[in-house]
């Protein structure tokens, strides 16, 4: 291994925030992976722990932390625990691109992030192409979910049952709208996110609609990128950077109220994620960074609290809906009670709480890729939640969450549909 | 690292899954909630089943390799660090509930179980397990049985001793000890559950737990009394007890504490006063009510500015959230939190806080002090920066004069975060080198090669 000593002085620079974790393990107690495996390097007190040694040079396996510091959903629900306030989501990303810097990206992954999702167009284009051919490949497994499981064995696809390429792109359906506030006066960004976009581009229209609705203008601009959480939680800073800007560049001719997204992960990485990495930005972007995060918030959120969606009075008997928390939202951005008050204004349905509901439901991006086995068990405590509380659909707030649900009601050939809340209320508003 | 053929032995015990030999698995066991310096392990070995609990201790005595039983790694004094090497057994996959007896009032558990899913459990089968300690969502049975674990409810229901109705436990050989009875009344032997409570892993390891189990009180009432004298507090606590009224919980928070948890909390504390007590009294509706009135009248005579009571259970939540804050509070302010754990009896509260603050001012260092004042058990919660070498210099002094200043007023070194590594070199200030010299004879008797958590409490 190189130096690592040179590892260990790029890693003190996380040493004001690590030395905050005073060891308690009260983080053990709500960390979903560890629930699972039991081991201390899978949470957060053993993966801090594991940052210090390097950092001291106790310890000179930087592929083995790596490894111990990637088996995480970076849900923050340690956070959200930690009796010290120990900034543990920082630690994590920051200690992912130090060490990653260190020890280099993997091949596929520096394919995919520097040759592909950097590149908005080559990216958009490949993934339509794989949209129409996608059908030879992929057999229909539940219709109502509209999952799919791989025909051909793939070591990255496994047995999972997924959600497919959307035929046209939310992208392609709209793209270039700027239309002018309407009765409510206000006007919002609209950042879809890389999912909506490609596979689930009727939640998009979902928004759409709903804005229209209220007579709230949309500014949605062409150019859009991923917002980089996939190249920040591989620790890849270089392609983070680069799509914050192409972000940046894309909203900045907007005048708006509000940036809403229908992704809860999306929601927080430009929220909290932004401006924590773009401390050394040149002092234009800086401050449209800083703009843009203020800005950002969930669509549920901005439908409660700046038009006033209320919860209606609605007869029993109807579609049973239960909601699930994503981590993102509830852990990171504390919004829990507004998607819930979207789905009570949809008069044809009944509101049922399910247990555990803002537990994670173990998709974690990369996570579920990389210990789909973990991944799977978590889901299950999740999938017999939603099955316990008797709902005919379960609503969440983001696309990611949506997959891993949709996955685990699918394998378990559970009859429950998986919805976004907001298509829901905008199915509701015919 | 151990040779690859006795890794390969652990393994055919535990399976290869449960055998964690890697630098940074090795690492991630090398420490526990006490500020001391880690010590990495050889191996972590995870037995899932009684019978591979048993194998594992048999093979580190074979091989003469020590072993640190852990639970949740949450002890506060260095229980769980391998101090001397060799393997740290992993309890925490030995967590079933094995019975809860609700005509008898007990239940069977494995050590690992979790102590709030336990409690848990146990009141949803409406009966009441009272121990509580602070960090009950994550510690262990096990590990509350070896620390002999305490919480917020100890005075009026006691410890987790108060609780161990037997130990069932795999001697240094690997032989499976059975003590005590699921009769509430049993003196057939020697009491070996009893020596098995506190010896933080070093008399033997256990395999199973009977828990005495109690019906869970009918009412109860919070109430909060705020003292703009830090010694009115405590003649109060005296003079509550004194009128044979046993609160469940009597916690005090010193004036610093107060300060920090209004920082973090802006729950509405009276940031002037110079203590707050927080009282709660349970049991039959009517008997709450009339010790409650009972306990106001008694804070009001001992001088209190003001005593809040809990109207409804959303004010009682209120209450005992700036209680539970005490320690985040105090943990935000500076990055190394030394919690300690000085107690003496009730009476000599007023007198310990005086010198700790007088101490804190003479080593210039910031102390807030909570804790369980009806047990005279004090929380001095030092916060410094370890970094800080000549700080936590001071730090080290200050704490070796607290501990001072609490035998002198006829306390205790540990009223329940154990001895464990941390403590050890004061042991013989509290005791006397006759018993340290009992429990040496009995130590070399039952593991004479030293293999069970050497290194802890009686030091060698
Ligand atoms: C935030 C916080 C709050 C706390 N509050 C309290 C409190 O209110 N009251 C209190 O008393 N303590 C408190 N503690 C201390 C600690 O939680 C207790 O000592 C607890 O009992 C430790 O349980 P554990 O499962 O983490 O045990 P560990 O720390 O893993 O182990 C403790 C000791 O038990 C031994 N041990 C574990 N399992 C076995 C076994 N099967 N057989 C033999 N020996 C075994 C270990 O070798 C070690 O010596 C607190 C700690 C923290 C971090
Ligand atoms: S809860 Fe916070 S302070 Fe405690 S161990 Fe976890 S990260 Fe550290
Ligand atoms: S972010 Fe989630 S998965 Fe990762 S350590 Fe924290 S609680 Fe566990
Ligand atoms: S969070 Fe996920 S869905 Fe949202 S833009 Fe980023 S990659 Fe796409």
């Amino acid at each position: 291994m190189a130096d690592l000593h040179k590892l260990a002085i790029m890693l003190q620079e996380l040493d004001d925030q690590m030395v905050a974790c005073m060891k308690c393990g009260m983080c053990q107690a709500v960390c979903p992976v560890f629930a699972e495996t039991m081991n201390e390097s899978d949470v957060t007190r053993g993966k801090i722990a594991l940052l210090e040694n390097l950092a001291h040079e106790m310890i000179a396996d930087a592929q083995g932390v790596k490894e111990k510091l990637n088996k995480c959903l970076l849900c923050g629900s340690c956070a959200a625990n930690c009796p010290s306030g120990v900034q543990i989501m920082d630690i994590f990303l920051k200690g992912r691109v130090i060490v990653n810097g260190y020890l280099g990206l993997s091949p596929v992954k520096k394919a995919i992030f520097r040759g592909m999702l950097t590149k908005p167009t080559l990216f958009n284009a490949l993934l339509s192409f794989g949209g129409k051919f996608q059908g030879l490949f992929t057999s229909k497994v539940d219709d109502l979910l509209g999952s799919s499981c791989s025909k051909i064995m793939s070591p990255l696809i496994g047995d999972r049952h997924f959600l497919t390429l959307a035929e046209k792109p939310f992208r392609k359906i709209a793209s270039g709208l700027d239309t002018a506030p309407g009765k409510s006066g206000l006007k919002v960004a609209f950042f879809p996110g890389c999912v909506v976009d490609k596979m689930l581009p009727h939640v998009g229209e979902a928004v759409l609609k709903v804005m229209k609705h209220h007579g709230v203008g949309v500014f949605l601009p062409k150019g859009q990128a991923c917002c980089g959480i996939p190249t920040l939680s591989s620790g890849d800073r270089e392609s983070f950077d680069k799509l914050v800007k192409l972000n940046v560049k894309a909203f900045r001719k907007g005048k708006y109220d509000a940036l809403i997204t229908p992704c809860a992960t999306c929601t927080a990485t430009i929220k909290e994620m932004w401006p924590k990495f773009a401390e050394n930005y040149p002092a234009e972007l800086k401050a449209d960074v800083l703009a843009m995060a203020e800005k950002a918030m969930d669509v549920s959120q901005f439908l409660v609290d700046k038009v006033g969606v209320k919860t209606v009075d609605s007869p029993t008997g109807g579609t049973r809906v239960t909601y699930h928390d994503p981590c993102h939202l509830v852990k990171s951005l504390g919004v829990s009670a507004q998607p819930r008050t979207v789905l009570g204004a949809c008069k044809d349905y009944d509101f049922v709480e399910m247990s555990e509901a803002n537990r994670c439901c173990g998709n974690g991006g990369t996570f579920n890729l990389h210990h789909y086995e973990v991944s799977k068990k978590i889901g299950q405590r999740k999938r017999d939640n939603v099955v316990a509380s008797k709902a005919d659909v379960v609503a969440t707030s983001c696309p990611a969450c949506m997959m891993q649900l949709t996955d685990t009601l699918s394998r378990n050939g559970d009859r429950i549909a998986v919805r976004h809340a907001v298509e829901i209320y905008a199915e509701s508003l015919d | 690292m151990p040779s690859d053929a006795l890794t390969k032995e652990f393994q055919a015990i535990v399976g290869k899954e449960n055998v964690l030999e890697s630098e940074a698995d090795r690492h991630s066991y090398s420490y526990d909630s006490a500020v001391l310096d880690p010590v990495v392990p050889e191996l972590a070995v995870r037995p899932t089943t009684s019978e591979e609990l048993g194998k594992v201790v048999r093979l580190c005595n074979q091989h003469g390799l020590p072993l640190t039983p852990r639970g949740s790694g949450t002890n506060l004094s260095g229980g769980t660090i391998p101090a001397q090497g060799g393997i740290v057994l992993l309890t925490n996959a030995l967590n079933k509930i094995v019975e809860i007896n609700e005509e008898d009032l007990y239940a069977v558990v494995q050590p690992g179980v979790v102590t709030a899913t336990f409690a848990n459990e146990v009141a949803k089968r409406g009966l009441f397990y009272p121990p509580d300690p602070g960090s009950q969502a994550v510690s262990t049975l096990g590990g509350n049985v070896a620390e002999n674990a305490g919480g917020l409810r100890g005075l009026k229901y006691g410890v987790t001793k108060d609780y161990v109705m037997g130990v069932d436990f795999f001697d240094v050989n690997g032989e499976l000890v059975k003590s005590g009875s699921r009769t509430v009344k049993c003196v057939t032997g020697l009491n070996l559950s009893a020596l098995q409570v506190a010896s933080e892993g070093t008399m033997g390891v256990f395999n199973e737990i009977i828990l005495k189990l109690v019906p869970p009180p009918a009412a109860n009432k919070a109430m909060m009394a705020i003292f703009d004298d830090i010694d009115k507090a405590s003649e109060t606590v005296a003079s509550i007890i004194a009128h044979h009224i046993v609160p469940c919980t009597l916690e005090l928070l010193d004036n610093a504490t107060i300060n920090y948890v209004e920082d973090f909390t802006k729950a509405g504390l009276p940031t002037s006063a110079q203590a707050i007590l927080l009282i709660e009294v349970d049991g039959h509706a009517a008997q709450v009510a009339e010790e409650a009135e009972k306990v106001v009248e008694l804070c009001k005579k001992a001088g209190a500015v003001e005593v809040k009571a809990a109207k409804d259970e959303a004010e009682r939540n209120k209450l005992w959230e700036a209680r539970r804050a005490a320690l985040p509070a105090l943990a935000r302010a500076k990055p190394t939190t030394v919690l300690e754990d000085a107690t003496v009896p009730r009476s000599q509260i007023p007198a310990m806080i005086r010198a700790i603050n007088e101490i804190g001012k003479k080593y210039r260092l910031d102390i807030g002090t909570f804790g369980h004042a009806g047990d005279g058990n004090l929380h001095p919660t030092i916060l410094c920066d370890k970094r800080d070498k000549e700080e936590f210099h001071r730090v080290e002094e200050a704490v070796d004069e607290i501990f001072d200043v609490a035998l002198s007023l006829k306390g205790t070194l540990s009223g329940e975060h154990g001895i464990g590594l941390a403590k050890s070199k004061w042991l013989e200030k509290e005791t006397s080198p006759a018993t340290i010299a009992y429990a040496k004879a009995l130590k070399a008797a039952i593991d004479p090669k030293g293999i069970l958590n050497p290194g802890k409490i009686i030091g060698g």
